[in-house]
């Protein structure tokens, strides 16, 4: 097993310009990771998803009216102050969801989960799902289900896991070649690839050479107007939701369109005119 | 029939009677064990739960049968630690309602999970920084006390008294009650309190978030005292429904007023609490966050700003108002009235614990989201009300829960 | 629940949770155990006696 010399903090920005909303993420996300069917898919509440796309509008009628797709995977949040006690890990009872350091991904341990949803509570982004029936495939299909993935029985909360048997292949590969430390190719999300539109950019925030690191320029200081925000991007382009929350969350989201970066996060009136301006959305 | 089981000199209803009455009210236990049994091996998929409404109907039943038996440390808190005397004729009920609400929180928590059998790993993977951790241990340490202080009056059923073991046991374990009830009384001073902090504790919903003390958010101290406060008026909620359905007096007014005047104190310093924390949250909590008191009580179909000012002023202030002032306490209209309207208030301060922060949207795309359970939840729900009523009426006739009944129906009896 | 589940810690969390739990636990099982042990005493002291 390879020592990591070095602390992963791995996560994502999506230019939400360059969205088009065509679904291929969670197409690949679902083929991906297992993620079973519903006889009757139309109540949307009760189907898994682990990447969502949210339609937004800006509220205007045409010809004013915008709208942007926001893919919602799991923000792997690192909670207040960063240190690790992101709002689904610190409530789960029987420690069946746990925020790794080495990587900054939260986990989830399908096997020890008891299915209290007390996570799915907590997180404000939906981003968890309870199995509410026993996972079932069209006929045949189940031959193809990926072997790297386990599939999830019946009673428990699932979510995205960024792909992280994508990591252990990677860190496996590595390793057989005798390196210490994977390349940034080597490890990318099953969305990030299937994105058409190069929307999504995957990679390690602590890693200076990462291109996701240069399109988001985390801060490594704790913001200035709310201690528990940190790793707050310094381009003024990008924003996370709900960032006043101090979830900390790794999922950034990239948009030239300032009503798409106001509706990260909720404002009193008047509130965002006067953080519009400084880096991204700001948090107070 | 059963004559030999019934306490020496008590008037009870004959068997058959007694018999039909205990398989109507079980006809509707056993609906609601058939949707448990649904629950169990077919899913959560019988509920109308979702994603979005992963707390739902059970949780709040569980959250307000926890609060209103709270009735039963406190009272048992009182009697042997505070040394109020006049309680001991109104200690055995209380522990029985106790047992009850306990129990039932326990069943409605293993039909709740989607890998009941798993249940135990709450215990044995357990996280101490959960909250929920925290409800687990000490609501099942609280219900082992709770069935440590039901033995004794067990014991005291007129042919089990006849065994000298049980005899002397009984007389035993009434000897060191204090003890069990100082240990329930910090039990429930945690249980009572982290179900508060379940909701207080979720800085990802700003609804429910609180600031706090230490690792505990406000919710967790006033969900303490919001027990404290309702659990006594259902405790008198229920010894007053046994009254009427038995026809007798069986607690003496001095004793009703006592804990009345208990009650609505602990219900006036609670809802002042309550108030400060309802003004801090809206002017100062929530708007740090970017939401205005608003955004959680309109551009909805149901929660409306009706439900804050039923829960705190309709039944809050109102009942307190009412248990503190001698003449609408002594006075048992007014008395009644303060007792409903106090267990609708707790009940409903559970349900926007649970249900609203559930249905408030927090991503500012986000919609409202409304429920309504299925059969099987409201049958489940139904459930713990039937075996309540069936556990009452079996220790009600077989056991001398009323210390004051011969008494006080002496006359009738010698007629 | 037990030092030897692995995501046990030694730290003060753990102490002061687990110490809370195994003291009312023992509170409980000590009293128990006592009234259990002096009921069966007075028992067979009852026996050892005319009934009155």
């Amino acid at each position: 097993m390879i020592q990591d010399k070095k602390e992963h903090k791995f996560g994502m920005v999506i230019d939400l310009d360059k969205c088009t909303g065509c679904g291929s993420c969670m197409v690949s996300c679902m083929s991906e990771n297992n993620i079973p069917f519903k006889e009757d898919e139309s109540r949307k509440k009760d189907s898994i998803t682990w990447m969502r796309v949210y339609k937004l509008t800006n509220g205007k009628s045409f010809p004013d009216i915008q709208i942007a797709y926001l893919p919602r995977p799991c923000q792997h949040c690192s909670g207040k102050g960063g240190h690790g006690h992101s709002p689904c890990v610190s409530v789960c009872p029987a420690t069946a969801t746990d925020y790794g350091y080495d990587t900054g991904i939260v986990s989830q341990i399908y096997t020890r989960c008891f299915g209290c949803r007390y996570c799915m509570g907590a997180c404000p982004y939906h981003a968890r799902y309870f199995n509410w029936w026993d996972p079932e495939w069209p006929a045949g299909q189940e031959k193809y289900l990926s072997p790297n993935v386990s599939p999830r029985m019946r009673g428990v909360v699932e979510k995205c896991s960024l792909c992280y048997h994508r990591y252990q292949a990677a860190r496996d590969k590595a390793y057989y070649e005798g390196r210490d430390d994977i390349e940034e190719s080597e490890y990318q999300t099953a969305c990030t690839t299937a994105c058409p539109a190069g929307a999504i950019v995957f990679g390690d925030l602590n890693d200076p050479s990462h291109m996701v690191h240069q399109i988001v320029k985390p801060d490594p200081h704790p913001d200035p107007m709310n201690k528990y925000v940190v790793d707050k991007s310094r381009n003024p382009k990008v924003f996370r939701l709900l960032e006043r929350l101090g979830t900390n969350t790794k999922i950034y989201y990239l948009s030239e369109r300032e009503w798409v970066r106001k509706a990260g996060d909720n404002y009193l009136d008047g509130e965002w005119d006067k953080v519009k301006n400084h880096h991204g959305s700001s948090s107070k | 029939m059963d004559s030999a089981l019934i306490p020496e000199g008590a008037d009870r209803c004959s068997f058959p009677k007694f018999a039909i009455g205990i398989c109507i009210v079980g006809a509707v236990a056993l609906w609601g064990v058939y949707a448990m049994f649904l629950c169990w091996f077919k899913g959560l998929n019988q509920t109308n739960m979702n994603d979005y409404y992963g707390f739902a109907l059970w949780i709040w039943a569980d959250l307000a049968v926890i609060a209103v038996g709270g009735g039963a440390f406190f009272t048992g808190l009182l009697k042997y630690i505070f040394n109020v005397d006049e309680l001991k004729n109104i200690i055995n009920f209380a522990v029985i309602i106790g047992f009850i609400c306990y129990s039932s929180a326990l069943l409605i928590l293993a039909i709740d999970i989607g890998q009941p059998l798993r249940g135990w790993f709450i215990f044995w993977h357990a996280n101490v920084h959960s909250m929920l951790t925290e409800v687990a241990f000490c609501l099942s340490c609280y219900f082992a006390v709770l069935t440590i202080e039901f033995i004794p009056n067990l014991l005291e059923n007129r042919q089990a008294n006849k065994v000298p073991f049980f005899r002397h046991l009984a007389h035993n374990m009434h000897g060191v009650m204090a003890i069990f009830a100082a240990t329930g009384a910090f039990l429930s001073f945690f249980h009572q309190g982290s179900l508060g902090g379940v909701a207080g504790v979720m800085y990802g919903r700003p609804f429910a978030v609180r600031e706090g003390l230490l690792i505990w958010p406000w919710t967790f101290f006033l969900f303490t005292w919001s027990a404290a406060a309702f659990g006594p008026c259902f405790t008198l909620l229920v010894t007053w429904i046994t009254e009427v359905v038995t026809g007798k007096k069986l607690v003496k007014d001095n004793v009703v007023h006592l804990l009345a005047k208990i009650s609505g104190w602990m219900i006036t310093t609670y809802i002042i609490a309550k108030i400060i924390d309802t003004i801090y949250w809206a002017y100062v909590t929530a708007p740090s966050l970017g939401f205005k008191m608003s955004h959680f009580y309109t551009n909805n179909s149901f929660y409306g700003y009706w439900i804050l000012i039923t829960e705190i002023v309709v039944c809050g202030v109102i009942p307190g108002i009412l248990l503190l002032n001698k003449s609408t306490r002594e006075n048992s209209t007014t008395r009644w009235i303060a007792i409903v309207l106090g267990v609708i208030g707790v009940c409903l301060n559970r349900w926007v614990m649970v249900l609203q922060i559930m249905a408030v949207p927090v991503m500012s795309f986000d919609t409202w989201a409304l429920y309504v359970p299925s059969w099987q939840e409201v049958a489940t729900t139904v459930l713990p009300v039937a075996y309540g009523i069936i556990f009452i009426a079996i220790t009600y006739r077989y056991l001398p829960v009323f210390p004051q009944e011969r008494e006080l129906n002496h006359t009738k009896l010698e007629q | 629940m037990f030092p030897f589940n692995f995501e046990w810690v030694w730290d003060i969390a753990h102490v002061i949770f687990f110490g809370a739990l195994w003291y009312s636990l023992a509170i409980l099982g000590a009293g128990m155990a006592f009234v259990i042990v002096k009921s069966a005493m007075d028992t067979m002291n009852d026996s050892g006696e005319p009934h009155h």
